[in-house]
């Protein structure tokens, strides 16, 4: 493979010129060759042997194929939606879309609190108080070495054993802790809300704005332009003046109990809470030990060399330390992220609609297994290689430029 | 470009591991491989008192368990000899589809979606069965118009998830699925009070309230709202196949119509009546017809049990009535077409 590459070096004047390959098995160019053409055959015989008989089996079967059935009419019942979905009434499409979401939903916030959680106890780790220390050694060695799914068992039947809803833990009134879930109030959502949020938006981004205008003017003239207070009123300020002028609407909708359970509001249900508490916990011991590590890999000379130079502790961290432990730790949380996503999927062990469980679901009941397990592979491909685009982006971004 | 292609062929290998095309033999792939096997792969629920559950010392006992047997009796002559695969609700068909079962008798619904989609069929049904729900008597509830707004336990991927979502639908009432794959875990969750209703067969909801500690604190309610016909299942493509399971079950019910049991069927051996001549395989060669010993019926029986005693010996126990499900002609459903 090698010979046939535009390796500019290759290419130099100055490597020997290249001989013509020789039919001859000493020659190892025309062994590579005919290895290469092996392999592909064999692995091309093998392919057609699956496709053949699978086709042949599907056959006899009388097994319809291909993706038609997304697009039917849906009749499972689905726990936790994000988009609206009604059983009998909705597609299988809208199913998995929103057996997807549920996916995401769990695999984002997840992600999220794992790395702060984790970053706090790796973090700890390392300080010289000797209990925090200690405390999250234990926690570290404790939590990684039992299994996952035994832990989302205990935390799902832990949440179980809470009071049933006529008898709900009330936290001023407002928040429900009950075997149903925790149940909180809701913002009912207005129109200024939602411009309230743009607003948001458009201060984020006129902060980052801001911040590089602020660099340039450091670079040129020595001068920083105060960039914290622009950025706070920008991010804060801007949405709570368009919310204002909007006739600042704040209804909220109080959960209260009726019937079976409590109506109103906005609920976190015990699988969610079980399955994001689980993975947060298990994941974050893993993202501690990675955290630790970084920052060890850090020589303590160049905390002292900083300090000689006169700057303060934050700025110490920020850029000298910071900067050359990220490089250490960026590679392996990209695992742990992903490992994080790939393991939401114990979530039918504790009955929480995830992406797998819609799937094995509908193809339960359509019969499209091959199809169904595509879909799953192919969604768990897409979000596990955004994810390592995201990462890979961003080691690069903050990798050590040697010069 | 080799990585992307594995891809698909991973996801077809599920099917692929399926059996290919016989070329020789009794004519049926699956018959061919128990017969090699010397056993037969069958599978089951595996947790349900009554259809198939592991007793003290691990031996599978059950309505279904006797259907497993009975055929293993009939091909090897010796109903031990089966294995029994113990799947949850979702991945059943797929074990079936996949040949990693030979037959599927685990409490399956026989539905026309199933049987037109799932490239399998229905041999029969062994349980004629309805959706019901079972509360907690403290609820104070005493019927299932009462339920808006309940949080239902169910099983995903069975036909008892259709037929609620098709009733609350129908009454205009409001429900949250809890959906839970294991079965003693859905349970469990419906104790603890995760769910206000679970919603299952009557017949598996009657059992689980049976085998409670305190039975009373559970209470079905009066309205069973679906049929749920239970039967065998098997590959469709293999139709030898299918008229094994088929007949075995039959001749268990034509054994019950003549009084033929495990105990009596020996002495039957001098009767004159000839249907009863062709099921001991004395006249004629319907086994042989089948692929099978002529004395196949003779060995599911005598080793097994009729219909009447696979009843009594898992359902009565239970104090499961046998209503519908006794023979046509002491007002049941249960009917064989003669066997000539």
């Amino acid at each position: 493979m090698s010979g046939t590459t535009a390796d500019p070096r290759l290419a130099a004047p100055r490597l020997a010129p290249r001989r013509p390959i020789r039919l001859s098995w000493s020659d190892g160019r025309f062994r590579n060759i005919v290895y290469q053409i092996l392999v592909l055959a064999g692995f091309v015989l093998v392919l057609r042997y699956l496709v053949g008989n699978t086709m042949m089996n599907l056959e006899a079967r009388h097994i319809a194929t291909g993706f038609g059935f997304l697009d039917s009419t849906s009749g499972m019942p689905l726990g936790e939606t994000i988009l609206p979905y009604t059983a009998g009434v909705s597609t299988y499409g809208r199913a998995l879309t929103d057996g997807v979401l549920n996916t995401l939903k769990v695999a984002v916030i997840g992600v999220v609190l794992a790395t702060v959680l984790g970053t706090l106890i790796g973090i700890a780790r390392l300080s010289p108080n000797w209990l925090l220390s200690k405390l999250a050694a234990i926690y570290v060695e404790f939590l990684r070495d039992i299994p996952l799914l035994l832990q989302l068992l205990f935390w799902y039947v832990l949440l179980q054993g809470l009071p049933a809803p006529k008898k709900a833990i009330s936290l001023f009134g407002a928040v429900f802790l009950s075997n149903r879930g925790i149940r909180i109030p809701q913002l009912n959502w207005e129109d200024a809300h939602s411009f309230a949020l743009l607003a948001c938006a458009v201060g984020i981004l006129g902060s980052v704005l801001w911040a590089k205008y602020a660099k340039r003017r450091q670079d040129a003239t020595g001068i920083r332009p105060p960039v914290w207070p622009v950025s706070l009123a920008l991010i804060v300020g801007l949405p709570v003046v368009v919310w204002a002028v909007l006739g600042a609407p704040w209804d909220w909708e109080l959960p209260a109990l009726k019937g079976f359970n409590f109506q109103g509001g906005g609920t976190v249900t015990p699988e969610y809470a079980a399955l994001l508490t689980g993975l947060v916990i298990y994941t974050a011991s893993y993202i501690a030990e990675i955290v630790r590590s970084g920052i060890q890999a850090v020589a303590h000379g160049q905390w002292e060399a900083a300090q000689a130079l006169g700057l303060h502790r934050g700025k110490i961290l920020r850029l000298v330390v910071l900067p050359q432990a990220l490089r250490v730790i960026v590679p392996p949380m990209t695992s742990q992220y992903l490992n994080l996503t790939k393991n939401s999927s114990l979530a039918v062990a504790i009955g929480y609609q995830d992406v797998v469980s819609v799937a094995s679901t509908t193809l339960n009941q359509t019969g499209q297994a091959i199809e169904g397990i595509t879909i799953i592979m192919v969604v768990y491909l897409s979000i596990s290689l955004s994810i390592s685009l995201f990462m890979n982006w961003y080691n690069a971004r903050i990798a050590l430029v040697e010069r | 470009m080799i990585r992307a292609s594995l891809l698909p062929a991973a996801g077809l290998l599920l099917l692929a591991a399926a059996g290919t095309a016989h070329a020789d033999g009794s004519g049926s792939a699956t018959l061919d491989a128990v017969k090699a096997r010397g056993q037969l792969v069958c599978g089951v629920e595996g947790s349900t008192p009554g259809f198939s559950i592991p007793d003290s010392q691990g031996v599978y006992r059950g309505l279904d368990v006797d259907g497993c047997k009975a055929v293993a009796a009939a091909i090897l002559g010796d109903s031990s000899k089966v294995k029994y695969v113990p799947l949850t609700s979702t991945n059943r068909f797929t074990a079936l589809q996949a040949a990693e079962i030979d037959v599927l008798i685990r409490e399956t619904t026989w539905t026309m979606g199933r049987e037109a989609s799932l490239g399998a069929e229905f041999a029969g049904i062994n349980f004629y069965d309805g959706t019901g729900f079972i509360v907690k008597t403290a609820q104070g509830i005493k019927s299932a118009k009462e339920l808006d707004g309940a949080s239902v336990c169910v099983q995903p991927g069975t036909s008892t998830e259709l037929a609620i979502a098709d009733y609350f639908r129908q009454a205009k009432l409001k429900f949250t699925p809890i959906l839970i794959d294991n079965y003693p875990e859905l349970q469990a969750a419906f104790i603890s009070g995760r769910c206000d209703v679970l919603s299952n067969d009557s017949s598996a909801l009657a059992t689980f309230r049976a085998t409670q500690a305190k039975p009373a604190d559970f209470m079905l309610l009066p309205e069973i709202i679906s049929k749920e016909p239970l039967g065998p299942m098997v590959r469709k493509g293999d139709d030898k196949w299918f008229d094994i399971i088929r007949w075995t079950y039959f001749a268990q019910l034509i054994a019950e119509e003549h009084g033929l049991t495990s105990a009596t069927i020996d002495a039957a051996a001098t009767s004159q009546e000839p249907e009863v001549r062709r099921f001991l395989g004395l006249e004629g060669d319907l086994g042989k017809a089948l692929g099978l010993d002529n004395k196949w019926a003779y060995n599911a029986i005598k080793q097994v049990g009729n219909a009447a005693e696979i009843w009594d010996r898992n359902m009565t126990p239970l104090g499961v009535p046998r209503g519908i499900n006794a023979l046509w002609n002491k007002g049941g459903l249960m009917y064989a077409p003669p066997m000539r």
